[in-house]
């Protein structure tokens, strides 16, 4: 149904597609921060934007919000184009960033209705959309407290309450649920699909919590500042196929030789165990205890996840490439350095 | 649980126009004074040092000069002078608000929003200006304590003069906060220039008989040309000997031309609104 939607944006030119990225690139200095990525987003899709820190999310996200010029390439939202229709653009897009924006020395309502006014909303229909939105949110009892009263989760909401205030055509979330214990990243979900539901909101997001990528319809990968892999989270894992085996051992590095020699399997160690994919998991178990010669002390088979789809293209889980190689968090740092000196 | 929307009111964000535009300079100005007003003491804490300067210092001085102002009350003289300065520091200190907004992530919400850059800067010099003028109307209230009389036209003179100061140091602390990223090298910024201009105003001893370099320095300091008429203002509204109007409010000459009061106001507000101009032209850059 989905492959439907995007097919019917390609076929038919009449219904724009919700993003067209064709190509784009973005450099600071001698930094290439995104490579050359080309995307299309359905409208009414929730489009999952994954890749380890550094990949180059944020500076895409920025490019596509008119907050960031791209060094070269297109990119439309909402059929406007990013850099000649940077008003339309804002016009059509609501943004809920990682970092907080909002004005904690005002209430939740001042902070909505300040958002109104910026945006030209018809005065009228204000009072009604603002009910409705921290009614969403469950902030409507709790509108006349200042933001700097608010908790991290509560905050969260209202930020997604305020992006949502205007009817925006393309939601923007850049790591939503960060932070934020089970419930709140459970119920921002909610909001989530309610939204989508009653408006047809296409939703852009990037996260770290690959539970969360499943409920995407479509997932693209980002590493070093290109899309390795872009699909729905079932081909994804499919394309991943065999099952994951992760081993722990008395000693890891005879281990990982013996399989290499034995069973001809590439194993790589990840978060401490060796690891490896094999066609079908428990029947290879026996193999395993019977011919390896190396002392194992667990063995755990599981199916593909989309950790292991992660992993399988970026060549590392998600928590490891959080404590990324040198080359890597320096390449994070620069762009950092390069932001704060803009 | 919610999260289920029972009813959505469907709105739509208008095309850019000249009301959307005026609907965003209202919004980022009344921002600002609903701030201003949920915080008294941040309001006592900027009256305290004019008022300290007017209430310790001049009666604590006034011993010693009693002999140099022919009879005039030195808190009297200082009056327009310390007027000047409680404006500085409001306006300055509202446009810091600027800075915070980086820091604090405001400044985003406002950048991503379809309105022009103008009308949010616009708007912030709206807010300065207004809480500035609003601190001064405090501190001209005073006026009586001082000796200065209430006369409607020397009060709405003062009022105008309050205005246009507060907006033109307004203008200078966005333009300043523009360029800058973090809030501790604003306050330092501002110490470096606030502190020496408002000494070398004139804004607490007569500028005619200084020496040369003084004179050069305060001439060439924009904050002259704004007490200068404010003093001159009050001045005239006083019951003194000409002898001590000549001494105390001398007036700035440039090569002993005695620049008029209009043209000082002219450039108060040309400088005012080139500063506004460059504080939009740096805004619009950093995005």
């Amino acid at each position: 149904m989905l492959l439907m939607r995007v097919m019917s944006c390609v076929m038919n030119p009449s219904t724009p597609a919700a993003i067209e990225v064709e190509a784009l690139v973005k450099t600071y200095g001698e930094i290439e921060a995104v490579r050359g990525v080309s995307l299309t987003v359905a409208p009414g899709e929730i489009f999952g934007f994954l890749g380890p820190n550094g990949a180059g999310k944020s500076t895409t996200i920025n490019m596509l919000c008119t907050l960031a010029r791209p060094t070269s390439g297109t990119a439309r939202v909402s059929g406007f184009d990013v850099t000649r229709e940077r008003d339309d653009v804002r016009r059509h897009i609501g943004l809920v960033f990682q970092d907080p924006t909002l004005d904690g020395y005002l209430t939740a309502e001042q902070n909505l209705r300040f958002h109104a006014e910026l945006y030209g909303i018809d005065a009228g229909a204000v009072p009604a959309r603002m009910r409705q939105m921290l009614e969403m949110v469950d902030l409507w009892d709790r509108r006349d407290q200042k933001v700097h009263t608010y908790s991290g989760g509560m905050r969260r909401r209202l930020e997604i309450a305020r992006g949502l205030m205007h009817s925006p055509r393309v939601l923007f979330l850049d790591e939503p649920t960060i932070g934020l214990d089970p419930q709140t990243r459970s119920a921002i979900w909610r909001y989530i699909r309610a939204l989508q539901e009653a408006e047809g909101t296409t939703i852009f997001m990037t996260t770290h919590y690959m539970e969360e990528a499943e409920f995407c319809d479509r997932v693209a990968i980002m590493d070093r500042g290109e899309i390795v892999v872009l699909d729905t989270p079932e081909a994804l894992k499919a394309s991943v196929g065999a099952d994951r085996v992760v081993l722990g051992t008395v000693d890891d590095e005879t281990a990982m030789a013996a399989l290499r020699d034995r069973f001809g399997i590439d194993a790589t160690v990840a978060e401490g165990a060796v690891t490896f994919h094999v066609a079908s998991g428990e029947a290879f178990v026996p193999r395993l205890f019977a011919e390896l010669g190396v002392g194992i002390t667990s063995v755990t088979v599981s199916r593909p996840t989309m950790d292991d789809v992660f992993m399988c293209y970026t060549g590392s889980t998600i928590r490891d490439a959080e404590t990324a190689s040198p080359a890597e968090r320096n390449r994070a740092m620069a762009r950092v350095v390069v932001k704060a000196g803009r | 649980m919610s999260a289920t929307i029972a009813e959505v009111t469907a709105v739509r964000v208008p095309e850019r126009s000249w009301r959307s535009e005026v609907r965003a300079l209202r919004v980022v100005w009344r921002r600002d004074l609903i701030r201003f007003a949920d915080d008294p003491r941040m309001i006592l804490t900027w009256l305290l040092q004019p008022l300290l300067f007017l209430f310790v210092l001049g009666p604590g001085l006034q011993s010693l000069s009693a002999g140099s102002t022919d009879g005039v009350d030195l808190t009297t003289f200082m009056f327009p002078g310390i007027l000047c300065m409680a404006l500085v520091y409001s306006a300055i200190f509202s446009a810091a608000s600027l800075v915070w907004d980086r820091e604090l992530g405001f400044m985003r919400e406002m950048m991503v929003a379809p309105v022009s850059r103008w009308s949010i800067v616009a708007g912030k010099c709206l807010g300065g200006t207004t809480i500035a003028g609003t601190q001064g109307v405090i501190v001209l209230a005073l006026a009586g304590v001082v000796h200065v009389p209430y006369d409607p036209i020397l009060l709405f003179g003062i009022l105008g003069l309050e205005l246009l100061i507060a907006f033109t140091v307004t203008a200078f602390g966005v333009m300043v906060a523009t360029g800058i990223k973090r809030a501790q090298t604003f306050t330092s910024v501002v110490q470096l220039f606030v502190f020496p201009m408002i000494f070398l105003s004139g804004a607490l001893y007569p500028v005619s008989g200084l020496p040369t370099w003084l004179r050069v320095l305060n001439r060439s300091n924009p904050l002259t040309y704004a007490v200068d008429p404010m003093r001159r203002l009050v001045f005239e509204h006083l019951d003194i000997s000409d002898a001590a109007r000549r001494r105390l409010a001398p007036g700035v000459t440039w090569w002993g031309w005695r620049v008029p009061s209009l043209v000082e106001v002219g450039i108060v507000l040309a400088l005012g609104l080139a500063m506004l101009a460059v504080a939009i032209f740096q805004f619009k850059r950093t995005e």
